[in-house]
């Protein structure tokens, strides 16, 4: 009876620890390419999942055509933020990108508020919405397929960073800008590569939760708190450090909520954002990989 | 009784040494330099001197006080004021309110002052514009008071940071490569301020590079390679110390 | 010489201002006066955010709940315990001035990102305990019936009174900023601002100067939170979450940050829009976000500021004309 309970808590939270994994991704790759945070990130995810939704439910495409076209789009406006708002941003202080970034979440919030109206909405389950049952507790076949996709987005994020020339000229310019430059790597186009790499992340992410939330223009500004909590908790510039930092928070958020009170769910990950902040900025799993201090 | 004194000062970077056991001593109202090739060090020790970096080993003793521990404005606080190697003015502040603002180490009042204006800020205010003043005609630049610092050439930058380092009421100021990048006749003015400085009874350790200029003002240098101190003395008998030419003198090409 | 007359000019233009913001009950109705009420609120919290963010070079993304805790404080002394509202509202502020303290104590030692997302955090959290601490708060309903001010037996239920009360509160706390710019205090920090080894060169204690102006821009807002519950006499959870506290940087960034005065007006600005839009609340907030977007771009030190430094570029070319003019 414990032991399921208990099970069912980390199910729950590596699940939802999944998102927050593949969302932390994305600001930590902004991160290490641009020393920015993006606060947009979430807005990133909410876009995903809407678009979806309209490929597949008003477009009547096909389940994962609607999704890879979703994915397609945010990436495109990854895209262009970067080149539209940042690249303009170039020699601007940080708390000019703050605002800045801050302003193009507003934007994006409120232009899909008019796009896509006020309603939630919601994706049928991939592989149909019949729990499985584990020693007691129960899992869906939609909450595996986001474990499983992370895992392959990380197994294949560490494949590209070690053996492709553009993952390997990202790492040089997102460790040392000016060798990376001097080397002939066009640091800028980095920049747009991980506005691109971290919207698509953002929206899988988006596309993988809509079946199991319902999912609203205004969802974007939570789930970007407990993505950048779990990237911080990470490290900020660790991309391993960011899943490891999201499954955790995924998992101390379910344990609190079941313990303590779900009412208190939404501060769980604000209060780790604060204590991993005040206490050790660097991260609790910023050994790992590159580390780099609070600017 | 030295004025500051320097006991097996150690500090290394991610394995490298940038400085080993290094004591010295610089008495009250001396002009002394600490010269070597560069990457011997110099700026590091700047930098532990005040309080920038933490050393690893080694205390740091200013008017007979350890000093090895404390944060960089408390050492601006006690007396020690220094210079930056590629000039940090306020280019936004006027010539004066540079030096004025250096007023603080010497001139501190609680934040309630200011916040209601009591009569102690115009006091303190007038006193802050004379020691500026005075700062300034110390270093030649009185008649500039007004001028934005960042319209200064290059030349009167660095005599403005002096000045600034003047304005902490300091007894002593580091001065780090005050002469490079300065033309002959700018390096003049230099020469003339330092003297100044020295005649106010302020000590001064430089770092420097225009050997010329180490040489004939200054009373006693030492010289670094690598870390560790390798000669201290009078310019002349550092002039003559074979292990000096040979790591330093001897190596032309190194010097800029 | 000169510097004591631009001195002289600046104080006059100031007291005419104030001379003429005293006069707009004779002009505007209800409405409009109702809006003049909430800018002179929304000016307080931005002086504060504007010094912690143009000369300390800090930002907070969670000044609203520092509001909040200002309008909380105050309601629940005068509801619970019947305190005067005048002693509450200074409570109000007090608090609010130490709970900065205390996060600013840990918080500033991050910087940009890093202290935004730490604020950010810290500001959501308060929302969420004036939610949670339901017996004390009111819960997601919030307290009514919030007693108004008094002088004597006037009570001060009318716009067109409350206005003069926080007009008040606009000089005494522009007053405060002014003090603190136009001093050694605000050269130290311009100081921190170019370079904090250069200003810890000269004796700056740079942690200590950031805190106080943290500090200090609390009790801004907890003024402003204390004057908003004695006005409406109802407050809740919901007006004081990260939304607003956007909303206040964006004021100051809008505005000018480097300028107590600059920022005061995008306060303004801001307000008005926000207000008249508020039929059109959806494509407002739009435009809003593509302007932020825009100003950071094309006017990074903030309309006022930038428009100022266009103005004086012009009278300069002007007055070279004509030729050279005894000042």
């Amino acid at each position: 009876m414990l032991l399921s309970k208990v099970l069912q808590f980390v199910i729950t939270g590596v699940a939802n620890g999944a998102i927050y994994a593949l969302i932390a991704l994305g600001f930590t790759l902004i991160y290490n390419s641009r020393q920015i945070i993006n606060f947009a990130q979430g807005e990133f995810v909410v876009i995903g999942g809407m678009a979806a939704y309209t490929f597949y439910v008003t477009a009547h495409l096909p389940l994962p055509v609607a999704l890879l076209a979703a994915i397609l789009v945010v990436t495109l406006l990854g895209v262009a933020f970067e080149r539209f708002v940042i690249l303009p941003l170039k020699n601007a202080a940080s708390i000019s990108l703050i605002i800045a970034t801050i302003g193009m979440s507003i934007f994006l919030r409120t232009g899909a508020m008019l796009i896509w109206g006020k309603e939630a909405m919601t994706l049928p389950h991939f592989f149909g919405d019949k729990p499985w049952n584990i020693m007691g507790a129960t899992i869906l076949p939609q909450q595996i397929f986001i474990i499983a996709i992370t895992l392959v987005i990380v197994v294949g994020m560490q494949l590209f960073f070690r053996l492709t020339v553009t993952g390997k000229a990202m790492l040089a310019a997102s460790m040392n800008p000016e060798a990376a430059r001097l080397m002939g790597i066009r640091s800028e186009r980095m920049v747009m590569y991980s506005f691109a790499f971290s919207a698509a992340l953002g929206a899988v992410a988006g596309v993988s939760i809509a079946p199991l939330v319902m999912m609203s223009f205004g969802s974007g500004a939570a789930l970007g708190i407990k993505g950048f909590s779990a990237a911080i908790l990470g490290g900020l510039t660790n991309p391993l450090g960011a899943v490891l930092g999201g499954l955790s928070l995924g998992v101390i958020e379910s344990v609190g909520a079941g313990l303590i009170s779900s009412a208190f769910k939404e501060a769980i990950a604000l209060i780790v954002l604060l204590m991993v902040l005040l206490i050790k900025p660097s991260g609790v799993f910023g050994k790992i990989g590159t580390r780099r201090h609070a600017r | 009784m030295a004025l500051l004194k320097v006991s097996g000062l150690a500090k290394s970077f991610g394995g490298v040494k940038a400085v080993s056991d290094l004591s010295f001593a610089v008495a009250p109202n001396q002009i002394k330099a600490i010269i070597g090739p560069n990457g011997a060090g110099k700026t590091t020790v700047f930098n532990l001197l005040c309080g920038v970096f933490a050393a690893d080993a080694g205390t740091v003793e200013f008017a007979g006080r350890n000093i090895s521990s404390l944060a960089p404005y408390v050492r601006a606080r006690l007396g020690v004021g220094r210079t930056f190697q590629n000039t940090l003015l306020f280019d936004e502040m006027s010539v004066e309110e540079n030096v004025m603002a250096a007023t603080e180490a010497g001139l501190r009042l609680n934040a309630f002052a200011y916040l209601f204006r009591w009569p102690a800020v115009a006091r303190a205010e007038r006193q802050r514009r004379e020691i500026a003043a005075e700062a300034l005609k110390l270093v030649g630049l009185q008649d500039k008071a007004r001028d934005p610092a960042g319209n200064l050439p290059a030349g009167e930058r660095r005599l403005l940071e002096i000045a600034r380092a003047l304005g902490t009421r300091p007894e002593i100021v580091l001065l780090d490569e005050p002469a490079a990048g300065l033309n002959n006749a700018e390096t003049d003015r230099l020469k003339h301020a330092i003297r100044a400085i020295r005649d106010r009874s302020i000590t001064v350790l430089l770092v420097e590079h225009d050997m010329g200029l180490v040489m004939e003002i200054c009373d006693e240098i030492v010289v670094l390679d690598q870390g560790a101190k390798i000669a201290e003395g009078p310019p002349l008998l550092i002039q003559e110390d074979d292990r000096v030419i040979e790591a330093y003198l001897g190596r032309p090409a190194d010097n800029a | 010489m000169r510097a004591n007359r631009r001195r002289l000019v600046n104080w006059l233009g100031i007291v005419c201002g104030f001379g003429l913001l005293a006069s707009l009950p004779l002009f505007l109705n209800d409405f409009l006066m109702t809006i003049a009420v909430v800018i002179g609120i929304n000016v307080i919290i931005v002086f504060g955010l504007s010094l912690l963010m143009g000369y300390a070079g800090q930002i907070s993304l969670g000044h609203a709940g520092l509001y909040g805790l200002g309008a909380y404080t105050s309601a629940v002394m005068s509801t619970k315990l019947h305190l005067d509202p005048w002693l509450t509202i200074v409570a109000g502020a007090l608090l609010a001035g130490a709970a900065a303290y205390l996060i600013g104590l840990p918080a500033l030692r991050l910087r940009g990102h890093y202290l935004a997302m730490a604020t950010l955090g810290a500001g959501v959290i308060m929302q969420i305990m004036f939610v949670e601490l339901s017996g004390i708060t009111g819960g997601p309903a919030g307290i009514s019936s919030i007693p108004n001010l008094k002088i004597g037996h006037l009570i001060l239920d009318q716009t067109g009174a409350y206005f003069y009360v926080v007009l008040a509160a606009v000089a005494v706390s522009l007053w405060l900023s002014l003090n603190v710019v136009r001093s050694q205090k605000g050269r130290a920090l311009r100081a921190m601002h170019g370079n904090e080894l250069a200003a810890a060169s000269i004796g700056v204690d740079t942690a200590r100067a950031k805190l106080f102006i943290f500090t200090l821009s609390g009790v801004f807002a907890g003024l402003a939170g204390g004057l908003y519950a004695h006005y409406l006499t109802y407050i809740s959870p919901d007006s004081f979450g990260t939304s607003l506290s956007i909303l206040l940087v964006a004021m100051v960034v809008i505005g000018g940050s480097q300028s107590v005065v600059a920022a005061g007006l995008g306060a303004a600005l801001l307000t008005v829009i926000s207000e008249y839009f508020r039929t059109y609340q959806d494509w407002s907030l739009v435009f809003f976000g593509l302007s932020l977007v825009l100003v950071m771009i094309f006017a990074p030190r903030g309309l006022f500021v930038e428009t100022a430094a266009v103005a004086k570029r012009l009278v300069a070319r002007v007055v070279k004309r004509r030729g050279p003019v005894e000042s």
